[in-house]
């Protein structure tokens, strides 16, 4: 029973990470209404800068973190300018395919900068000692996980909800169109809301890389992927979709690495959008969407 | 004869042209052993990219599972080739009735995963591809088989119990994968090749191949004129799965050691960008940018380091290049130039027969 | 089938969006070879009615009798195969497929040879495949389109392109062909040539034809009757001249 709550309380863990970059995957979506693939990526850039910031620049770990998340904002500006803002009018297909070619390309330059070898990444939080409730032992990085991947979901429902700026970004997801003809600058809210996402890839990147200290050229692409699962789980275009999909993904992965096979975890969790996007393609708190006719 | 007969023609020419010459070369030791040896995989990612290309060129979903189904084909036919290894002696034959099963379990798997990922379109099928190749590989990962004096045993654990230790020989060793005997040649790739370009280039051109199309273009309207939409995409999907496996038979009984780890996603992705640089729905494109792409940086050994960025460079380019509004408008000016107007027919028959050099 | 059933009989039809009625309780007889209006504000479920006839909608309530065969509920294709084909409002064309190839889709389900055969290039495809390349050419020189065979249907003018969509709605060998505004976007000219090409339709293949339009000179030039359409709701139906006339029509049109 201690196990099974010590795996729990991991899985949870795992999944607020899942959900901090589902979120970006879900924002964007909703927006620009394509499946940026490169998110996971970013993460990836988010964890070798941060690493660079500590291990080669010496500094401390509060600005490594703010730096990587300064350059996961930047990246994933630059990014929709670059590549996807011409895209607009584009057949889905080719935004599909030009956004796989920007995983591919970043992937591809820290391949060349940093080599295919993991690296070991050392924790955000080092010497705190874990902490044990009532026999059960949790690790500090666990517990900063869940507290701050917390904490950024409730300033994120607020600054959508009551904010100008969070309030155009909805408007834009409903109809670019008419949200221009209100006088929203839509350009602006489409960077925004990439700036938005990809920070948040910048935490989940500092949060993934502490509580599994490694790092390589692909350590984005898995996580990437299933927080997209995470993303459809819960309805994509949801935020509290995203939260909800995120931790039920992160429980789901840790039992079944747990109680299964530790082998075909990643196998369980792609069964699971499977039977998802089979069963309720809208995910658990999705809309329904029609092509008009 | 059509139009499109003839340009099919062509491209069958260009791809026998090339291994006929290139073969020559090779047998008279003009082309070295390095690239003589690229000639069988250049041959079984051509047969990969033009399957792909029905899937993503003529049906219009981008397929990211691509190698999970290579991976059943290649296992099934391995798998089936070491068992009837000291049965069947002539290495045709074994690798013949070797690609027919293969075959026929990649296209099993293409309807079993069709079926539930062809409900969904676009983005969602894009990743529930990406997922299935993914599961494939993690049980191919996980697969042990056993043979010992008893017959066969199945597991997804190592060791694999009950074996009687004295007789027992491996056959699938997890993520070591299989040892298939090395029977594949140059010669049936180009066979298997030839059949592969007929079967695509004969169903594109004809009712099914313009149903596929129809439905890539507009859904709805495909819908409405009484396209059967389910039943042609699963058609399309089946075929593709189905010559990726025997394409995966190919590759399996051309390496001594094959492990799952091969069968990852950034295959399905290499595939993908060979396709994507061809040309979506240009069988031609896929086999031209195959031989370039594959070959080049096997060539210059200093290209290799960088070509998989170059890949990525030159994918969103030719996306932006080709889809984005200013683009595309320079592009109308410079083909409505009356230069261009004639040069056309010539430049197609020119780069036809430079390629076969 | 009786032979005294209406070509289209719709009974009772509804359709609700979550809490919205876009169309309610809408009754409509079309004989065969009638050319009928469906008109009606902007929003006012004209289309719906379409996407409810040809399947794309599925109805809340109500029935829709072919023939006096029920086709309500049936999906897009099945409803193409029992005798309803379109056209639709923003042009949908297979925008990377040849002219000739369009309407080759179109005449699809009226040749018989299997995937195989064409794989294999047994004799069927041949002889299949030339009868359609006629067949096709025949429906494109209905609406001067045969000089365009080879082009691509995106690179047509659009007047070009809602007739190629005619063509190959036409190619499906339909009972009731379904325009949804045919003349949209043209000029004068077009128009007049367009109701020339319509009349000459229902002769020429014997056609029924539903359609839904915007302009009133064109509606009151060719359709016997018609129906009006407002909130989702049948405003006035009846002979042309008398239904435009209505004051009812003119103010749901003008305002008050």
């Amino acid at each position: 029973m201690m196990s099974f709550i010590s795996y729990l309380v991991n899985g949870i863990s795992l999944g607020s990470i899942y959900a901090l970059i589902a979120l970006g995957y879900t924002m964007v979506y909703g927006i620009a209404k394509m499946l940026n693939f490169a998110h996971g990526d970013i993460i990836m850039v988010g964890g070798f800068t941060i690493f660079t910031a500590m291990s080669t620049a010496w500094c401390p770990v509060w600005l490594s973190v703010l730096i990587g998340i300064a350059v996961c904002t930047v990246l994933g500006v630059v990014v929709e300018k670059v590549a996807y803002k011409p895209l607009r009018t584009a057949p889905p297909l080719a935004v599909l395919i030009t956004a796989i070619g920007v995983s591919y390309l970043l992937q591809n330059v820290a391949l060349l900068i940093f080599g295919s070898a993991s690296q070991s990444f050392t924790s955000i939080v080092k010497n705190i000692a874990p902490v044990t409730l009532g026999g059960v032992t949790i690790s500090m990085e666990t517990i900063i996980s869940i507290v701050i991947s917390l904490i950024i979901m409730v300033c994120l429902t607020i600054f959508i909800n009551k904010t100008k700026a969070g309030k155009a970004m909805l408007a834009v997801s409903e109809d670019k169109g008419a949200a221009q003809l209100m006088g929203i600058n839509v350009n602006a809210t489409i960077s925004l809301t990439f700036a938005i996402g990809s920070a948040l890839a910048g935490v989940a990147s500092a949060l993934l890389c502490s509580s599994y200290p490694q790092i390589s050229p692909y350590t984005g692409s898995m996580p990437g992927i299933k927080a997209f699962v995470a993303a459809v789980f819960g309805g994509i275009g949801s935020i509290p979709g995203a939260m909800i999909g995120g931790i039920l993904l992160g429980v789901i992965e840790n039992l079944s690495k747990a109680y299964i096979s530790s082998q075909l975890s990643d196998a369980i969790v792609f069964l699971v959008l499977i039977v998802v996007l089979i069963v309720k393609p809208t995910g658990i708190m999705g809309k329904k969407i029609n092509e008009k006719v | 004869m059509k139009k499109t007969t003839v340009n099919n023609l062509i491209t069958c020419g260009i791809v026998l042209a090339f291994f006929i010459i290139c073969g020559v070369l090779s047998s008279a030791g003009v082309l070295g052993s390095k690239l003589s040896g690229l000639l069988i995989p250049i041959g079984i990612y051509i047969i990969l990219s033009i399957s792909l290309n029905l899937t993503v060129g003529i049906l219009g979903e981008l397929s990211l599972g691509h190698a999970g189904f290579m991976c059943v084909g290649a296992y099934v036919g391995g798998v089936f080739s070491i068992l009837v290894q000291n049965v069947i002696t002539v290495s045709w034959l074994r690798i013949s009735l070797a690609i027919v099963i293969g075959g026929l379990a990649a296209a099993l798997f293409g309807v079993l995963i069709g079926i539930p990922v062809l409900r969904l379109r676009g983005d969602y099928l894009a990743i529930v591809t990406l997922g299935f190749g993914e599961i494939i590989k993690s049980i191919a990962n996980n697969i042990y088989i056993v043979k010992d004096i008893n017959g066969l045993h199945f597991s997804f654990a190592s060791p694999v119990s009950g074996v009687d230790a004295a007789t027992a020989s491996d056959i699938f060793k997890g993520a070591q994968g299989i040892k298939a005997p090395q029977d594949t040649t140059l010669v049936i790739v180009v066979i298997v090749l030839m059949l592969s370009l007929i079967v695509i280039m004969n169903l594109v051109d004809s009712k099914t191949g313009r149903a596929c199309m129809a439905i890539r273009d507009n859904y709805i309207a495909a819908q409405s004129v009484g396209i059967n939409v389910t039943k042609y995409r699963l058609a399309a999907f089946v075929v593709s799965a189905a010559i990726a496996g025997v394409a995966g038979v190919l590759y399996s009984h051309s390496l001594a050691v094959l492990a799952p780890k091969k069968f990852d996603y950034n295959l399905s992705i290499l595939i993908l960008v060979f396709v994507v640089l061809g040309g979506l729905g240009s069988m031609r494109g896929s086999i031209i940018a195959t031989i370039i792409l594959y070959a080049l940086p096997e060539i210059f050994r200093e290209v290799g380091d960088y070509r998989m960025l170059i890949y990525a460079i030159v994918l969103i380019a030719m996306m932006i290049f080709k889809n984005a509004p200013y683009f595309k408008n320079l592009m109308e000016k410079i083909k409505a130039l009356p230069i261009f107007e004639k040069l056309k027919p010539k430049q197609k028959v020119k780069t036809a027969g430079g390629e076969s050099k | 089938m009786s032979e005294a059933a209406p070509m289209l009989e719709i009974k009772n039809l509804a359709i609700q969006f979550g809490g919205l009625k876009a169309v309610d309780n809408l009754n409509l007889t079309i004989k065969k070879n009638q050319l009928y209006g469906l008109i009606g504000p902007n929003g006012a479920g004209k289309t719906t009615v379409f996407n409810m006839l040809t399947g794309v909608y599925k109805p809340t309530s109500g029935t829709i009798y072919l023939n006096g065969e029920n086709i309500t509920g049936k999906s897009p294709a099945q409803i193409n195969k029992h005798g309803i084909a379109r056209t639709f409002q923003n042009i949908r064309l297979f925008k990377d497929m040849s002219v000739l190839d369009n309407v080759k889709v179109g005449l699809h389900n009226q040749k018989k040879y299997t995937g195989i055969e064409g794989v294999l290039r047994l004799p069927r495809y041949f002889k299949e495949e030339k009868e359609m390349d006629e067949k096709a050419t025949e429906l494109l020189k209905v609406f001067e389109l045969d000089g365009e065979k080879d082009t691509l249907s995106s690179n047509l003018p659009y007047g070009k392109q809602r007739k190629l969509e005619i063509a190959r709605a036409l190619a499906t060998n339909p009972k009731l062909l379904l325009l949804d505004e045919p003349a949209a976007g043209m000029n004068p000219n077009e128009t007049a040539d367009l109701m020339r090409t319509i009349r000459f339709i229902i002769e020429k293949f014997d056609m029924t034809i539903l359609l839904i339009e915007h302009d009133m000179k064109l509606v009151s030039g060719i359709c016997e009757e018609v129906t009006v359409l407002n909130f989702g709701q049948e405003l006035a139906q009846g002979v042309t001249t008398e239904v435009l006339n209505d004051p009812k029509v003119i103010t749901a049109y003008l305002g008050e």
